[in-house]
């Protein structure tokens, strides 16, 4: 186990390949459908970024990849190639190999995804000593210096304490010596800066895209803040409702959005040189129940450019003016059809449903 | 979430800024941790002394390092008499004689000895059964795993073969004692491992288990594992045991499902937490996890229990002697000092109050610094 990572499979091709991966859950109210034919590469050291609101399936789809969802009413379909060999099948046995000496995740919350009763120095020590035959003096060695290079002040002093006396940023950087320690080639950041504080959201993102580099580690960032993917990502990847509605270079997608539900995300983010007491740009209602997925563009209740078409058909993922720009839309952004659907869509006053559902429930 | 802005000790944005702090701040944790055990109340110190001095006193009369005379010694001229009693104060014995004239300090001292074994090791055996059962169910309740649920449906359906079958074919079928518990065992073990591994679900199978030992109410279940256990003359069978660890293993028993269900709930939601993810995440194994993870923080919760469980422990083995299947005289407990003399209640009354009187302070003790633990450790809990 500890000598698999150091024979080195001279694989040429991306460090990851996701090819028509779908992850449903059996629950009692049905089959939830949480990634419905996700595909995406990830070369070496390169970064993608996922975006998508709260239960758009990004978590799940992380997870779906690691093969670390609770196993109850699971089905995965579909193929995760992990450089060039298939693990989509492996029991967790063989897939103890992978986690954390070759994929590693950071958690959302800090506070949770320490064990509080185990000294910091321990769980980082725990994950080296598991994957890499050394000494004790050896990894507390390591400890220490990965300690430094997540930028705790005082490493030593800290090994001996435990989470509560740590600051939230703190923890995080602590998770993320954990996440680091045995030296993956692929680290899942799941959410890494939500629950911490805007101003020490900066200094984590930084200590990780460092990290990044230096160890030529490629990473998955899953956020809901197109602000964080902006210039820390080469690619993004746009969620809604399991499925990837767009995806592009990051700068593509900045420029040139074709998908109206990217456009939203952007929309809702304040910005400085707005008035203050602006309203906030919201998107309405909700994301779909994913075990009984509307008909049709699964967007398309909560957007403004709907057309009838929208309701009934599902759009195909297509492919953009740029390369590696793919959108899942009938009227993009940006485009002539899209222009006039807008435009027919203020004439005849026509909004989308989730609004008049929203302005109802609120006026009632 | 935001429990940091409550807490004095967080450095907050200061060390997230990189701003190392002077050594006396770190400091301030270390004096936290010595009074966490100094601002004790008198109360609880009156417990831990009682329990100090109890156990004490039980070890010294079991070794014989410092007796306080033969517990089987018959001092005819004393017997019955003692305080309140009706045949009047016993002269030189302070809590006066049993009805044989046995000296009551001496028996006192030595049944504290067997009561005192008897419950920590039925907690003991409790602990150990079904706080472990009760782990890898709540570990295990939202991951299916054959070869686990297997496992423990095969050792389950063994100890429930044992006990059913032994009866059954021993006593309905009139196979040796031997014979009926090897094929009830190999019998459960093969039928539990088989439906263990059909379902997969260590979870619900554990906690089933749990459910139809709690749908016996306690002190019939003791007293049939006793009764079962003991064996009796008139029947030819003779128990293979002694006593003490007879009583151990049938309040020990009775103590598995309680002790259990608790011991589930708390890895349950321990489980969840993202932390036993990452430790996934980093590649570590169940087994170690749920050692090393999850155990810790479960260990407090079972540690407060453990201690009120103990007291009733001791109330169920008063509760035994009395009904006539306690420890078998000579040797005495507090229970059996109660029932060997409860008909000389109105006569001797020293005799039963003495002895009560040791079981209610003790299990008041017991109570008061299960509580106490309980209240320190969730302050603990809190402050994470």
């Amino acid at each position: 186990m500890t000598t698999a990572r150091f024979i080195e499979t001279e694989y040429e091709g991306p460090l990851l390949e996701v090819t028509d991966l779908k992850t449903s859950f059996h629950t009692d109210v049905g089959v939830v459908r949480a990634v419905d034919g996700v595909s995406l590469t990830l070369e070496r050291g390169k970064t993608l970024g996922i975006v998508g609101e709260s239960g758009s399936g990004k978590t799940v789809l992380s997870r779906s990849i690691m093969n670390l969802l609770p196993r109850f009413g699971l089905e995965r379909e579909g193929s995760v190639k992990f450089e060039g060999k298939e693990i989509i099948e492996l029991p967790p046995r063989q897939m103890r190999n992978f986690w954390g000496a070759q994929m590693s995740m950071i958690f959302q919350d800090p506070m949770t995804s320490l064990n509080p009763v185990m000294k910091i120095g321990k769980q980082i020590t725990e994950s080296i000593r598991q994957h890499l035959d050394v000494t004790r003096e050896f990894s507390s060695d390591l400890a220490v210096s990965l300690m430094e290079s997540v930028r705790i002040p005082e490493p030593k002093v800290r090994l001996g304490e435990y989470p509560h006396q740590l600051s939230g940023g703190m923890r995080q950087r602590v998770c993320i010596a954990v996440a680091l320690a045995a030296g993956p080639k692929l680290l899942f950041a799941d959410e890494p800066t939500t629950a911490l504080d805007v101003t020490v959201q900066a200094q984590v993102l930084d200590v990780i895209a460092k990290e990044q580099s230096e160890r030529f580690m490629a990473m998955i960032l899953v956020t809901h803040d197109l602000g964080v993917v902006a210039g820390r990502t080469e690619e993004i990847l746009v969620m809604y409702a399991g499925r990837v509605v767009e995806q592009a270079p990051t700068s593509v997608l900045f420029t040139d959005m074709k998908m109206p539900y990217t456009e939203a995300l952007l929309a809702s983010i304040p910005k400085l040189d707005e008035h203050s007491h602006t309203r906030l740009a919201t998107i309405p209602g909700r994301p779909p129940d994913l075990s009984h997925p509307p008909p049709g563009c699964k967007f398309a209740p909560r957007c403004r450019y709907v057309q009838d078409r929208c309701l009934e058909e599902e759009p195909p993922l297509q492919a953009g003016d740029a390369s590696g720009h793919q959108y899942r839309c009938w009227f993009p952004v940006g485009t002539p059809a899209g222009q006039e659907a807008l435009a027919r869509n203020e004439r005849d006053g026509r909004v989308p449903a989730a609004a008049t559902a929203a302005a109802a429930a609120g006026g009632a | 979430m935001r429990r940091e802005e409550l807490d004095p000790h967080s450095d907050g944005l200061m060390a997230d800024a990189g701003l190392v702090l002077p050594a006396g701040v770190a400091a301030g944790t270390e004096g936290e941790r010595k009074s966490r055990f100094g601002d004790l109340s008198v109360g609880a110190w009156l417990a831990i002394g009682w329990m100090v001095f109890v156990i004490l006193v039980a070890i010294l009369a079991k070794t014989h390092i410092f007796t306080w005379g033969d517990p089987q010694a018959v001092h005819a001229e004393c017997a019955r008499k003692g305080p309140f009693a009706q045949d009047g104060s016993a002269p030189g014995r302070l809590f006066g004689c049993d009805s044989d004239g046995r000296d009551m300090v001496a028996r006192l001292a030595l049944g504290a000895w067997t009561s005192l074994l008897v419950s920590f090791g039925a907690i003991a055996f409790g602990f150990i059964v079904g706080g472990g059962l009760g782990l890898v169910a709540g570990y295990f309740s939202d991951k299916p795993s054959r070869p686990i649920a297997a496992v423990a449906g095969g050792v389950i359906g063994a100890a429930f073969g044992v006990v059913a079958f032994g009866v059954i074919g021993a006593v309905g079928l009139g196979l040796s004692d031997g014979l009926a518990a090897v094929i009830g065992g190999v019998g459960g073990l093969a039928a539990g491992g088989y439906f263990g591994y059909q379902r997969g679900d260590v979870d619900t199978l554990i906690t089933n288990v749990f459910n139809v030992m709690l749908s016996v109410p306690a002190i019939v279940l003791a007293l049939a594992l006793v009764a079962f256990l003991q064996g009796s003359e008139a029947a030819g069978t003779k128990a293979i045991l002694p006593d003490v660890l007879i009583l151990i293993l049938a309040i020990g028993i009775v103590a598995v499902p309680l002790v259990g269900r608790i011991s589930r709930g708390s890895a349950l939601t321990w489980s969840q937490r993202d932390f036993v993810l990452a430790a996934r995440a980093q590649g570590a194994q169940h087994g170690r996890i749920m050692v090393r993870e999850v155990l810790p923080n479960v260990a407090p919760a079972m540690f407060s229990i453990s201690l009120l469980s103990i007291a009733i422990a001791i109330v169920a083995e008063g509760t035994l002697a009395i009904l006539g299947v306690g420890v078998r005289p000579p040797a005495p407990s507090w229970g059996n000092i109660i029932a060997l003399d409860r008909n000389a209640l109105f006569t001797s009354p020293h005799i039963v109050f003495e002895a009560s009187f040791l079981i209610f302070v003790t299990v008041l003790a017991l109570n008061y610094l299960g509580d106490v633990v309980r209240a320190r450790f969730d302050v603990r809990e809190s402050g994470i």
